[in-house]
């Protein structure tokens, strides 16, 4: 996206000198920013790209021909004509003593240090040759308590501080949450949280960005001193194996302890600039747990026993086969993992279809944006996020619609913020006051359920205005009219009487999202998990065309995936329906082209959803399963008849990394491997192919799960071997158009976004320019629903539930961070003050949550961030399975479960 | 309250407010700002209670008032028409005054400023004022601060009508240009430019912020104006932002300042109600408006970057310029900042034309400055004076001389950022340029005198212990390299000072100055080195011989009881801690230096000053 536009303006450049070479000044660079492009060395501590330029570490001061004194490159333009000097005598003097007051300051300790080698002080003071007895040392005093102190994540050491401030900036300009500031004045000077409280008990949101971007050993992780410095660390950069943003991290390893010791990442990369979330920069210490899987295992009178891989492989593939066998195609079930790699998605359902010869392959896209798949699909002919998350910070105008992105999709959420900050407006539907919420032009906190009524609304209103882009309609769209007819009984007044929001607020929402400049919309689950979620998806997809904001960079509408690899998992063809890079089932000419490929027939039934498994397995129908890095019994809705259904099976097989609930239940588990012990690749939620690699070996026995898959295969008479994950690729893109252009080599520094049809095929950052995937936008009638259970006298509150900032799906990976437990050690409900005062619950006292399907007794948490008559909660925790409270009622077209509304009452706990 | 909808009006207001004074006979005018600590209030309400007593309460009018100026002679008692001033005043004195002055018409003379075999009774004949030029001080003193009444009645708002009714913006900034008005804050840059380089810039909204965080040590001009012609400084700052094009503005005050924090706030909401601010003021179509924010008391805010960044609600620590507040300011906008001085002379020249003020001053220095008199001068407090005087006429003219009449030394000039004048500069005209040439500045007019007491080095020490404290700590030269100065000066005053620590100074001090981010650091090291640059041999003979020439650093001195004088009274050996004083009743006593802790205790109590340093 950047290229063209430096090559429109490089011909015009005009230029300046820097210690006498020539170079270009026509953009907004700064000289240090030139100067650094152009390979010439100025030493700074308190620059970070990322950060607004501030000035103080007094480091990067050159000379400008014509100009009184010294100059902080970092702040002022490189001007055409200008003449810079970066290393004057009087300069290098300036500097070094500027380098020898801050070793003055100093803990100069560097013997035992975790930042030897990576110090960029030290490495100034040795370019220089500063004299460390110039002045006595007057630094403030290692180890005294200060606000960091007793969090497990972050240590701050003020006698390490070079008071650049770049934490302080990173904490307020690119989290936005304001943490940390300076305090103290002279000498005294350091950093702290406002009002010196606990770093747990602040805004900070444990990114670690303040560490990230520490010139120094002032902050640093704490698990990870003493474990390893520069030499002995290896960086393996991987994607992030929580969110689907796909974030670019540095797995730091020892080798010699074959640990990952850290993870850090740089500014510059794609998508997250350097930026990581919580669970992205702390949420490692499950990969060395002493709770993972070692052995395969295998259940014997009801107790398992450790076992060898030959004979674990030899069980499954024989009891699997059998079945096959003898009850047919949908006897067996596969469910592949979202968690895992493109190549081992790509394995699963080949090992569904050519081994079990079955369709019945699905992955948890059906738990979250199948709908989206579904949706989007339909009215414009891709389910994807029709843009890019670089793209984000230029939208003018962002419409939130049931999704939280600073908790969900942190690196997202940050886009967002910087979108604000350049002034963007914002507008938010939802149930909650969430962090984006709160700081919206427009809050729709409207009734849950009920988005429909309110995007319904929206479109009349802008129809009844003038306001349609009918250009737009005219060019690009089908089925206009009967689209336009249905809208006539959603007025205003109707839908503020039902979404229990403010008319003349639906009304400026819908003018102010036509008018931005561009506009885009982002939504995640409160879209997606409703028994109309595909028409949810479709509605937005509506007001998108209605209104011409879709098709053009910063502009369309955007689902952001919930887990690391949904996308892929869904591109891979992990479903009943679709063959690798969405080619249809049911498309006999794709039938035909995978039959030759793989050299066997594919398979005839239809097959199901992962929701109809369960469902069927009560029926006695499935009796073989296949479970693949899933928990469905503790992410399907009501877990407890799930569980139920589960024990009906013939034969159970996990792959996973822990002992989960459902691998309880299992006849053979077998051990898997994580993201940091295997290559691969995962597709993030803006379509980009991005590598997995291998940084550590992985504990006892496990093994990397293409292997296993491959093993299975070929144990159920359908030989599989590859060499390495690049071969699977490479046999998937032969056969998928969709990604036929990218390759292992082209994503060795930065990812690839399909559409890419062919390897000179740049990617598509933005989908539906001129035209949409499907030709015409398709507008669909949508109607107005109710939930499948709304409230009433018996049960007269409504539950949603969603995931947190710190915790990820079943917590069985982020809970394994002492930092983490530390902030959010347990289950709880958000209940509106209103709601909680007739049973005297106050914040922090205990209630029982109970619905028709289950009761749980959880924390409250008492306040006014839900709406009156809604509860919200998590479903992170295994000691308290909030999805043994929800409905299993599903989508109508996607089989996705309402997991964001059912009926709820509080009891007082006794 | 009816407004004042446009210049006429405002004359017909004037005349009003002048018609209701021609009534009293006379007025009694008490300065109730910085004499109030020394009890000025209860002369002032002891005046009102006499006077009714009297039964002369329909002829005179007792007013409490800003600052008269004579600090030394505090608290004062102006009496007009006839000028009388009369200090220090007690309660005692009022009978006095009432029945002499108000009822016969004569002065007080034991209360008037004593002039050798007679007495100077009006203000007009005291010395401290005859050299004095007073612009921006004319009415401070003269005008009851609290009624906007009496600020019109003695012609405030005038100016601003000219300038908003009859002139244009880019002739008000000709105007100021012409008049050579320089920044009286410290930096002296041409007001009228920076004016209209803040017209000139695009985007908006602008604004206008009155510098009031004063800060230098001393120095209390600002306040004593914003205390004693609050409508003078709104009057300025109405100007200003016609002229720039503003329709917000700030004042920026310190919090310690609650006098002036009250007097200026009453002064806006007073004229806010006459409609001398907000919308179309006087008719001109012109909209204004102002609010006081609080500074915390932060030294480096007054620094005008760091001063934006606490308006905008950050820590207030100075940024890097460019770009200046002029280009981008408060809130990213174009935004002028003026110190209140600078404020209070531009109605003056509006007034009185940019012809008037130009001609007072020098070449380059133009109209008059206002200086905080402090330190060993015997007249302490406010004076104006114009451009060009020389020291000595200020010190000693106007001052008073030295206490004690002990020989001058040197004049320390511009607070932390300035230097020293030693005393070979006595007749040095005092304007921008000269003053920076021999090492101090006018900066923004503290001027501590000094005599041969006072130690050069422990002065240089307790600028640089000031300005660590002060420095915001965000870059490294100021928050690392001052305290490294600190701390060398400290050990010199302690008679540890090593030889290399002369050229450690220097050279730390050059680099301080050059590598420093804002004017705090780059200007913190100059009391260093205009002290190490006229006064290096006090340096050496701390450093070589230990010994403080001035007698002021502890330790580095000896105290000796001087046989002739003492008579043996035994105060000093009682009140030694150290028990090392001995002596017979009535003979000479004596000091046994091994024992002697140098806690100066005796030197302090003895009454016969027979105790010396040595």
């Amino acid at each position: 996206m950047n290229a063209p536009h430096a090559a429109a303006t490089s011909a015009t450049t005009a230029t300046a000198t820097i210690d006498g070479r020539r170079i270009g000044a026509a953009g907004d660079a700064t000289i240090l920013e030139a100067a650094l492009e152009a390979g010439i060395h100025i030493p700074h501590l308190c620059h970070d790209p990322r950060l607004a330029p501030t000035g103080a570490c007094r480091l990067c001061l050159v000379e400008i021909e014509g100009q009184r004194g010294l100059h902080t490159s970092c702040t002022r333009r490189l001007e055409p004509g200008m003449v810079v000097r970066t290393r004057t005598e009087a300069i290098v003097a300036s500097r070094r003593t500027t380098l020898e007051l801050l070793l003055s300051e100093h803990c100069v300790d560097c013997l035992t240090c975790d930042r030897d080698g990576t110090c960029l002080l030290q490495d100034y003071a040795y370019e220089v040759q500063a004299d460390r007895n110039r002045f006595p040392n007057v630094m403030l005093q290692p180890g005294q308590p200060n606000y960091a102190t007793g969090n497990a994540a972050i240590e701050y050491d003020p006698s390490k501080c070079v008071r650049c401030q770049r934490c302080v900036r990173y904490c307020a300009e690119v989290q936005m949450a304001e943490a940390l500031t300076m305090t103290g004045r002279g000498a005294d000077v350091e950093v702290t949280t406002g009002f010196d409280i606990a770093l747990n008990d602040s805004t900070c949101v444990l990114c670690g960005g303040c560490v990230g971007t520490c010139p120094t050993a002032a902050l640093h992780d704490r698990q990870a001193k003493g474990l390893g410095r520069e030499k002995d660390l290896e960086k393996v950069r991987t994607t992030c194996s929580y969110c689907g943003v796909g974030c670019q991290l540095d797995l730091n390893v020892n080798r010699r302890l074959n640990r990952v010791v850290r993870v850090t990442s740089e500014p510059g990369c794609v998508p997250n600039d350097g930026n990581l979330c919580v669970k992205g920069k702390y949420a490692i210490d499950f990969i060395h747990s002493p709770e993972r899987l070692t052995t395969p295992l295998i259940k014997e009178e009801g107790a398992f026993r450790e076992a060898s891989w030959e004979e674990a492989i030899e069980v499954v593939g024989r009891r699997m086969s059998e079945i096959r066998d003898a009850h047919g195609p949908d006897a067996v079930a596969f469910l592949s993992s979202s968690r895992c790699t493109n190549e081992e998605n790509y394995l699963m359902q080949k090992l569904a279809r050519a081994a079990g010869r079955t369709n019945n392959i699905d992955q948890c896209a059906t738990t979250c944006h199948a709908p989206t798949v579904a949706g989007l699909g339909q009215a414009l002919g891709s389910g994807a996020m029709t843009n890019s998350i670089g793209e984000i910070e230029d939208v003018h105008t962002l419409f939130l619609i049931g999704a939280n992105p600073t908790e969900a999709h942190p690196i997202v959420g940050m886009a967002m913020k910087r979108a604000l900050r350049k002034g963007a407006r914002l507008i938010v539907a939802d149930p909650r006051v969430t962090w984006m919420a709160a700081r919206a032009d427009i809050h729709i906190k409207h009734r849950p359920g009920t988005d429909n009524m309110l995007v319904n609304a929206m479109m009349r209103h802008l129809l009844d205005r003038g306001l349609a882009d009918l250009d737009f309609v005219r060019e690009r769209c089908e089925n206009f009219e009967a689209f336009r007819a249905s809208l006539d009984e959603f007025t205003l007044e109707r839908a503020a009487e039902v979404c229990g929001v403010d008319a003349d607020l639906i009304g400026r929402a819908a003018e102010m999202y036509r008018e931005g400049e561009p506009s885009a919309i982002f939504y995640t689950l409160g879209i997606t998990e409703h028994t109309y979620g595909t028409d949810n998806v479709k509605n937005l997809a509506n007001l998108a065309m209605l209104c011409g904001q879709i098709g053009k960079p910063s502009s369309g509408i955007n689902p952001l995936r919930g887990q690391n690899n949904v996308q892929g998992a869904c591109d891979m063809g992990a479903q009943h329906h679709s063959l690798p890079g969405y080619q249809k089932m049911a498309d006999p000419a794709a039938r035909a082209r995978f039959q030759e490929a793989w050299g066997v027939p594919m398979p005839e039934n239809v097959g199901g959803k992962c929701t109809d498994f369960f469902e069927q397995a009560g029926e006695g129908v499935v009796k073989g399963f296949y479970c693949f890095g899933e928990d469905p019994i503790r992410s399907e809705p009501n877990a407890n008849q799930v569980i139920e259904n589960i024990r009906k099976m013939d034969f159970i097989v996990c792959q996973d990394i822990f002992m989960t609930e459902i691998a309880r239940l299992a006849d053979v588990v077998l051990p898997a491997t994580c993201f940091a012990e295997k290559d691969g690749t995962f597709t993030n939620t803006e379509r980009r192919v991005q590598r997995v690699r291998k940084a550590v070996e992985p504990p006892g026995d496990a093994m990397a799960d293409w292997r296993i898959l491959c093993a299975v295969s070929t144990a159920m008479g359908y030989p599989m071997a590859y060499a390495h994950p690049s071969e699977i690729w490479d046999e998937m893109r032969s056969l998928a158009p969709l990604l036929g252009g990218i390759t292992y080599a082209r994503i060795e520094e930065e990812g690839l976004q399909w559409p890419c049809p062919d390897e000179r095929h740049p990617g598509t950052p933005f989908l539906h320019a001129g035209r949409f995937t499907r030709g015409k936008g398709l507008f669909h009638v949508i109607g107005h629903e109710l939930p499948a259970e709304v409230p009433d006298d018996d049960y007269p509150l409504i539950l949603s539930t969603g995931r947190t900032l710190y915790n990820y799906n079943l917590g069985n990976m982020t809970r394994k961070t002492a930092a983490i437990e530390a902030k959010q050690p347990e289950n709880f409900v958000e209940v509106h003050a209103d709601d909680a005062a007739p049973l005297g619950l106050r914040d922090g006292g205990l209630v029982r949550v109970e619905t028709r399907r289950g009761s749980l007794v959880v924390r409250a948490h008492v306040g006014r961030k839900v709406r009156r008559g809604a509860l919200w909660m998590p479903w992170h925790y295994e000691e308290s399975p909030t999805n043994i409270l929800t409905m299993d009622a599903f989508d109508k077209e996607t089989r996705t479960g309402e997991y964001k509304v059912c009926a709820a009452r509080l009891l007082p706990h006794a | 309250m009816p407004g004042i909808a446009n210049p006429q009006e405002l004359a017909a207001y004037r005349t009003r407010a002048v018609q209701a004074q021609a009534r009293f006979k006379g007025r009694v005018l008490v300065c109730a700002t910085g004499c109030r600590a020394l009890g000025a209030l209860a002369l002032s309400r002891g005046l009102r209670e006499r006077i009714r007593a009297a039964g002369l309460d329909a002829d005179f009018e007792v007013v409490e008032t800003g600052c008269h100026g004579q600090c030394a002679r505090a608290p004062l008692v102006l009496v007009e028409p006839q000028g009388y001033l009369y200090g220090p005043v007690k309660v005692e004195d009022l009978d006095e005054i009432v029945q002499a002055t108000l009822v016969e018409g004569r002065p007080v003379e034991r209360l008037c400023e004593p002039a050798g075999d007679h007495v100077w009774t009006t203000v007009e004949e005291i010395p401290f004022y005859r050299s004095q030029v007073r612009e921006v001080f004319r009415d401070c003193g003269r005008v009851d601060p609290r009624s906007i009444d009496d600020a019109i009645a003695h012609g405030a708002y005038e100016a601003a009508a000219r300038a908003l009714t009859g002139m244009t913006p880019e002739e008000v900034i000709a105007e100021v240009t012409g008049a050579g008005l320089r920044g009286r804050g410290g930096a002296g840059f041409p007001a009228g430019v920076k004016w209209g380089i803040c017209r000139k810039a695009a985007g908006g909204p602008k604004y206008l912020i009155c510098n009031a965080d004063e800060g230098d040590p001393g120095a209390f001009m600002d306040r004593a104006l914003l205390e004693g012609v609050p409508h003078q400084i709104l009057e300025g700052m109405l100007v200003a932002a016609y002229a720039i094009g503003a329709s917000r503005g700030f004042i920026y005050v310190r919090a310690e300042y609650p006098i002036a924090v009250e007097h200026i706030g009453l002064a806006i909401e007073a004229a806010r109600n006459l409609g001398l601010l907000g919308r179309d003021i006087l008719g001109s179509g012109f909209d204004f408006d102002v609010e006081v924010r609080m500074g915390a008391g932060a030294f480096v805010c007054g620094e005008e970057s760091a001063l934006i960044a606490s308006l905008e609600g950050h820590r207030g620590t100075p940024r890097p310029r460019p770009p200046f507040p002029a280009i981008q300011g408060y809130d990213a906008s174009p935004t002028t900042i003026n110190n209140v001085e600078t404020l209070g002379n531009v109605p003056g020249i509006i007034l009185k034309g940019q012809a008037h003020y130009a001609g007072i001053g020098t070449a380059t220095s133009k109209g008059t400055k206002v200086f905080a008199l402090a330190g060993k001068v015997r007249n302490t407090g406010l004076v104006e004076v114009p451009m060009g005087m020389t020291l000595r006429q200020i010190v000693f003219d106007i001052g008073g001389g030295i206490v004690e009449d002990r020989p001058f030394k040197a004049a320390q000039m511009g607070g932390p950022s300035g230097g020293c004048v030693p005393a070979q500069f006595l007749d040095l005209p005092i304007d921008y340029e000269s003053v920076k040439e021999v090492g101090a500045i006018v900066g923004s007019g503290g001027l501590i005198v000094m005599d041969e007491d006072t130690c050069m080095v422990d002065m240089a020490r307790f600028f640089m212990t000031f300005v660590q404290e002060e420095s915001c700590g965000k870059c490294p030269p100021c928050r690392t390299g001052t305290r490294h100065l600190k701390d060398i000066l400290t050990r010199i005053c302690a008679g540890k000072g090593r030889e290399s620590d002369l050229e450690e100074l220097d050279r730390l001090s050059a680099e301080v100055k050059v590598s420093s981010l804002c004017g705090l650091g780059q200007t913190a090291p100059n009391p260093v080195l205009s002290t190490l640059q006229h006064f290096r041999a006090e340096f050496e003979a701390h450093i070589r011989e230990h010994r403080c020439p001035a007698k002021t650093c502890q330790g580095l001195f000896r105290y000796e009881i001087e046989p002739h004088t003492c008579i043996g009274c035994g105060i000093c050996a009682r009140n030694c801690p150290a028990r090392c004083i001995t002596g017979d009743k009535k003979k000479p006593h004596l000091i046994d230096p091994d024992e002697c802790i140098k806690c100066g205790l005796c030197f302090e109590k003895c009454p016969y000053k027979a105790i010396a340093k040595v």
